[in-house]
């Protein structure tokens, strides 16, 4: 089974927590380390980020640490290179999320197969939507076993919402609030209630709620009504600041 | 064969819209509403008489007899520098700033390269009384300085943005991400055919008014509508959408598209898109864009800020590979001096986007009797100290 599938039944009651960090921040060879000790600090899933030049959904932090990471000659290669022996060392659920160039330049099939070969059990794209997915990838992901991953946000109709439910196989991304990442505003009762309404869609999948979550108040005001939250630019401003040492001591503050 | 968009938001295997779900419900709005909306009379009736009064349309069709001699060939020039604003951007702008209007929008946001477009979308925006947000590259709002200023003076606020390598690509993404920001009140009013369906199309149809006059104004001086040729230079490539637009189904006409070659095709400093690029993602379109093996944008060259950007909308993708456009690359050095030679002999200063078209004349040979229009995109104003410092005047 799919470790995403198998991560989101395992237990009902527990909140999960993910992680995103640049693949190739703050130094070329510090992805795999960074890997090894957010599963030792107790993260429940990771995602990888593959860096893009033009980061459309993306603010300040994670432009930086894209920039940064492609200065250190990180590329999709070199990101699997480093990837190779990672089963070996870390278990739980491992995502890549890039933006859709630089898939369509390694070739998508090829790039599916690598993440097979590697232990990668799915693939958030934020710009490709999922028309697109459905109309001319979706056999490619299941020949790889990779889970789709589509986001939402409080814009999106119910009917849309329901559309991209049913192409989903693991969890869907709720966008906390209308924004790029890193936002550091907190949550309002606009957000809350946009948690509430969503959650209470009876959809097939869990929400994993991104974008704007830094700390154990809004991870905890994040997964009151839904089974997870993922963190992307808070870490990044951790690694920015402390380097790769004390990784245990960011998650520690989450939960 | 059909080179007009079809019904899925694809030229060939070009366009679509790759964008971020965040964006989703407001391109789905204006795909659902923009024909209706552009079909509408009022809607019709308000976009031709602003075209009239206070753009100035119809833009002559000026036959360039002394340019022309020295050629050898038949040349007429569609004077898209006589519009307000001082080139064929505006076309655009008062387009959008109508469908804002009719989409409910009270808050309009652009990017901008040379300046061009923001000064036209900022211009509609005082007509309007909307606020206007304009990015602009901080490279860029450092060498426009005019531009810079006379948004402000329009009522504008600009935005540097500082992100990636601080130009045109930079500040498209910047426009991009505000719309994420602000998915409710805003519309952005993209300055070329590129960008996510319906933009391309949308863009190409407000500049089509570009060939429905030359298509009039030819059958009166050569009683035909149909030219052997059409020119214009190629940025993201809306003057030449514009210039094309009625004539991309009819294969009698032959279509020149001019892309920057900066200095020179192979020298790593250029955007000569055709030649350099691959199919790709940029923007939210599928479509042919300079990038490394890695899928990475890379950022092109040109002395012409206008021209300075790294793909290219997907019409002119698709009429790449079908092979419908011929496609030319003209260096800085040829492109100066293709304005110099039109300001002497016609007494007409191009800009220096417009005078890449110009320069074709030195290596493509047409023959006596060929008619071709070129496409005059936009006066040389805002490029005087570029023409100052090339020539030293
Ligand atoms: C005068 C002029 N011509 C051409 C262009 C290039 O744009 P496009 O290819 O969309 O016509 C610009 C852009 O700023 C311009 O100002």
């Amino acid at each position: 089974m799919n470790r995403i599938k198998q991560k989101l039944q395992e237990d009902p009651q527990k909140k999960l927590l993910s992680i995103y960090f640049t693949a190739g921040y703050p130094q070329p060879e510090n992805t795999v380390p960074i890997i090894e000790d957010l599963e030792k600090s107790g993260v429940d899933m990771i995602e990888i980020g593959l860096p893009f030049s033009d980061p459309l959904a993306d603010g300040p932090t994670i432009q930086e640490s894209s920039q940064v990471a492609l200065k250190n000659g990180m590329t999709t290669q070199r990101l699997f290179e480093q990837l190779k022996d990672i089963r070996k060392a870390v278990s739980i659920p491992l995502l890549i999320m890039g933006y859709f160039n630089p898939i369509l330049q390694f070739g998508v099939e090829k790039f599916c197969q690598k993440c097979k070969e590697t232990g990668i059990d799915g693939l958030i794209i934020p710009d490709l939507p999922v028309e697109e997915y459905l109309l001319q990838y979706k056999e490619i992901f299941r020949k790889y076993d990779l889970l789709p991953v589509f986001l939402i946000t409080p814009q999106t109709s119910e009917e849309r919402i329901r559309a991209i439910d049913s192409a989903s196989e693991g969890f869907i991304y709720m966008v906390s609030s209308a924004s790029v990442t890193g936002g550091t505003g907190g949550f309002g009762p606009e957000q809350k209630a946009y948690f509430e309404r969503v959650s209470k869609m009876g959809l097939n999948a869990p929400l994993i709620v991104g974008f704007g979550i830094k700390d154990a108040e809004t991870f905890e005001q994040a997964t009151a009504n839904t089974k997870g939250a993922i963190i992307g630019s808070a870490f990044i401003k951790h690694l920015t600041k402390h380097g790769t040492r004390n990784i245990a001591g960011f998650t520690r503050i989450i939960r | 064969m059909n080179y007009q968009v079809n019904e899925k938001g694809y030229y060939g295997d070009f366009g679509g819209a790759f964008i971020p779900e965040m964006l989703y419900p407001n391109v789905e709005e204006l795909r659902k509403n923009y024909l209706n909306i552009m079909q509408e009379e009022s809607f019709q009736k308000e976009f031709n008489q602003l075209l009239k009064d206070y753009v100035g349309r119809p833009t002559p069709l000026y036959y360039a007899e002394r340019f022309s001699k020295n050629y050898n060939t038949k040349i007429y020039l569609k004077r898209e520098d006589l519009c307000h604003t001082g080139a064929h951007k505006v076309n655009n702008t008062i387009g959008q700033i109508l469908m804002a209007k009719r989409l409910g929008k009270s808050r309009i946001i652009a990017e901008t390269g040379a300046g061009q477009h923001g000064v036209a979308t900022a211009t509609v925006c005082a007509l309007m009384g909307l606020e206007c947000i304009v990015y602009m590259g901080e490279i860029d709002i450092a060498r426009q300085a005019p531009n810079v200023a006379r948004m402000k003076m329009l009522g504008a606020t600009v935005i540097p943005a500082r992100s990636g390598s601080k130009t045109l690509k930079d500040a498209t993404n910047e426009a991009i991400r505000d719309w994420i920001n602000n998915p409710m009140d805003t519309h952005y009013i993209i300055g070329s055919v590129v960008g996510p369906h319906p933009y391309p199309d949308m863009v190409a149809r407000f500049q089509s008014v570009i060939s429905e006059e030359v298509k009039k104004q030819l059958l009166e001086k050569e009683g035909r509508e149909d030219p052997d040729f059409v020119v214009a230079c190629v940025g993201g490539g809306s003057n030449a959408a514009g210039l094309y637009y009625h004539y991309l189904n009819n294969e009698k006409v032959g279509i020149i598209a001019v892309e920057a070659a900066g200095e020179g095709v192979l020298s790593g400093k250029s955007a000569a898109t055709s030649a350099l690029g691959k199919e790709g993602i940029i923007h939210g379109s599928k479509t042919l864009l300079m990038q490394t093996q890695d899928g990475q944008i890379t950022e092109p060259y040109s002395i012409s800020a206008g021209l300075d950007y790294p793909g290219v909308g997907p019409m002119h993708a698709n009429l790449f590979k079908t092979g419908r456009g011929e496609f030319i690359s003209v260096t800085d050095a040829e492109a100066m001096a293709a304005g110099l030679e039109l300001s002497k002999l016609e007494g007409i200063i191009p800009a220096i986007e417009t005078a890449h078209a110009l320069a074709i004349f030195e290596t493509r040979r047409f023959k006596e009797d060929d008619v071709v229009v070129v496409n005059l995109s936009g006066r040389g104003d805002k490029d005087l100290n570029t023409y100052i410092e090339h020539f030293n005047l």
